[in-house]
C-alpha cells in the first residue's frame, strides 16, 4: 500500500486549494465575461463577430496548456514511475478534449461570418484537429486494458509522442501560408493587443485555468478513489 | 437590449458560441462531481462491509 502514500498529500493539498481556486474561477469569468460582452468595443474591421475570440483564444490555449501537461505528467510516469502522475494526466485528457472542441467550434462560429467558410484545411485548424483525435485516442487507449497500469503506460507513450504536434500548432501560422491568422499575443515582442481587449483576453484564460485546476481536483480524487475500489477488488478476489 | 442580442447581425454566431462553450464546461464539471461522488459512496460501501466482515473474524 505504500504506492498510495502520496496521494494523501495531494488530497489534503487539493482540499485546501479547491474552495480558492473554484471562487476564483467564477470571479475572473464574471470579470471577463462582462468586458467581454459588455465592455470591450467592437473590431474595426471584426465588428462584434471579435467577442468569440474572448473564448475562442483562451480555449486554444488551454487545449495547448493541458495536453503540454498530460505529456509532462506521463514522462514522470515513465521515467520516475510516480504513481499520481498517470492519475494527473488520465483525469486531465478529457478537460483538455473539452476545450479543444470549444476551440474548433467557436473557431467555425467565427470563420463562417469572417472568412466565408465554417472550416478550411490550413496548417492550424487541421493540426489543431489532430490534437482533439490525440487526445481521445489517449482516452481510448488509456480504457482499453483491464490492467489499468498497462492502459497508462500506453497512453503515457501516446502523449510524449504526440507531443510533436503542438511546436507544430504554435508555428502553423509563420511556417505554412494559413487563412487562420498569426500570433497577436504570444509573441517574443509585445502583444499587439489593446488594453481594452487584452483584459478579457487573459482574465478568460486565467478563468479557464482556474477551472482546469478545480476540475483536476475533483477528477484526481476520484481516480485516487477508483484505484482503492480496485484495490479492495482484488484482495477480496484473492480471499 | 435586442441590440445586445441582435450583435450587429452576428449574434446567431457570438451566442452559440458562449452557449456551447458554457454547456463543454459546465458537462464537464458536472460529470467529474457526479463521478467522485459515486465512487466515494462506492469505496465507503465495501470498507464498512470488511470492517463488519472483520468484526465478525474477531468475535
Amino acid at each position: 500500500m505504500h504506492r498510495f502514500a502520496n496521494p494523501n498529500r495531494f488530497l489534503r493539498l487539493g482540499r485546501a486549494v479547491l474552495p480558492w481556486s473554484a471562487g476564483l474561477t467564477v470571479l475572473c469569468l464574471a470579470a471577463g465575461l462582462y468586458l467581454a460582452l459588455f465592455v470591450s468595443p467592437p473590431d474595426y474591421q471584426q465588428l462584434e463577430t471579435v467577442r468569440i475570440m474572448y473564448v475562442h483564444v483562451p480555449s486554444a490555449w488551454m487545449a495547448l496548456f493541458v495536453y503540454s501537461s498530460m505529456a509532462i505528467a506521463s514522462a514522470t510516469a515513465l521515467i520516475w514511475k510516480h504513481p499520481l502522475a498517470d492519475l494527473i494526466a488520465k483525469a486531465s485528457a478529457p478537460v483538455g478534449a473539452g476545450f479543444t472542441l470549444i476551440c474548433l467550434v467557436t473557431g467555425s462560429l467565427w470563420g463562417k461570418p469572417m472568412w466565408g467558410t465554417w472550416w478550411v484545411w490550413d496548417a492550424r485548424l487541421t493540426s489543431v484537429l489532430i490534437l482533439f483525435f490525440l487526445y481521445l485516442g489517449y482516452i481510448a487507449l488509456n480504457n482499453a486494458f483491464d490492467d489499468p497500469t498497462r492502459g497508462a503506460k500506453a497512453s503515457a507513450v501516446l502523449a510524449l509522442v504526440g507531443a510533436v504536434n503542438l511546436p507544430i500548432i504554435k508555428f502553423s501560422v509563420d511556417w505554412w501560408n494559413t487563412l487562420h491568422q498569426p500570433a497577436s499575443v504570444t509573441r517574443l515582442d509585445a502583444p499587439a493587443v489593446h488594453s481594452s481587449m487584452l483584459w478579457p483576453l487573459l482574465l478568460m484564460a486565467l478563468g479557464f485555468t482556474l477551472f482546469y485546476v478545480t476540475v483536476l481536483i475533483f477528477r484526481v480524487r476520484s481516480e485516487i478513489a477508483a484505484a482503492k475500489i480496485r484495490n479492495i477488488q482484488l484482495i477480496e478476489a484473492r480471499e | 437590449m435586442s441590440e445586445f442580442f441582435h450583435m450587429g447581425g452576428h449574434g446567431i454566431f457570438i451566442w452559440p458560441a458562449y452557449l456551447i462553450a458554457a454547456a463543454v464546461l459546465v458537462g464537464i464539471l458536472t460529470h467529474s462531481i457526479i463521478t467522485l461522488r459515486q465512487r466515494e459512496r462506492q469505496l465507503e460501501t465495501l470498507r464498512r462491509e470488511r470492517r463488519g466482515a472483520a468484526d465478525e473474524d474477531e468475535t
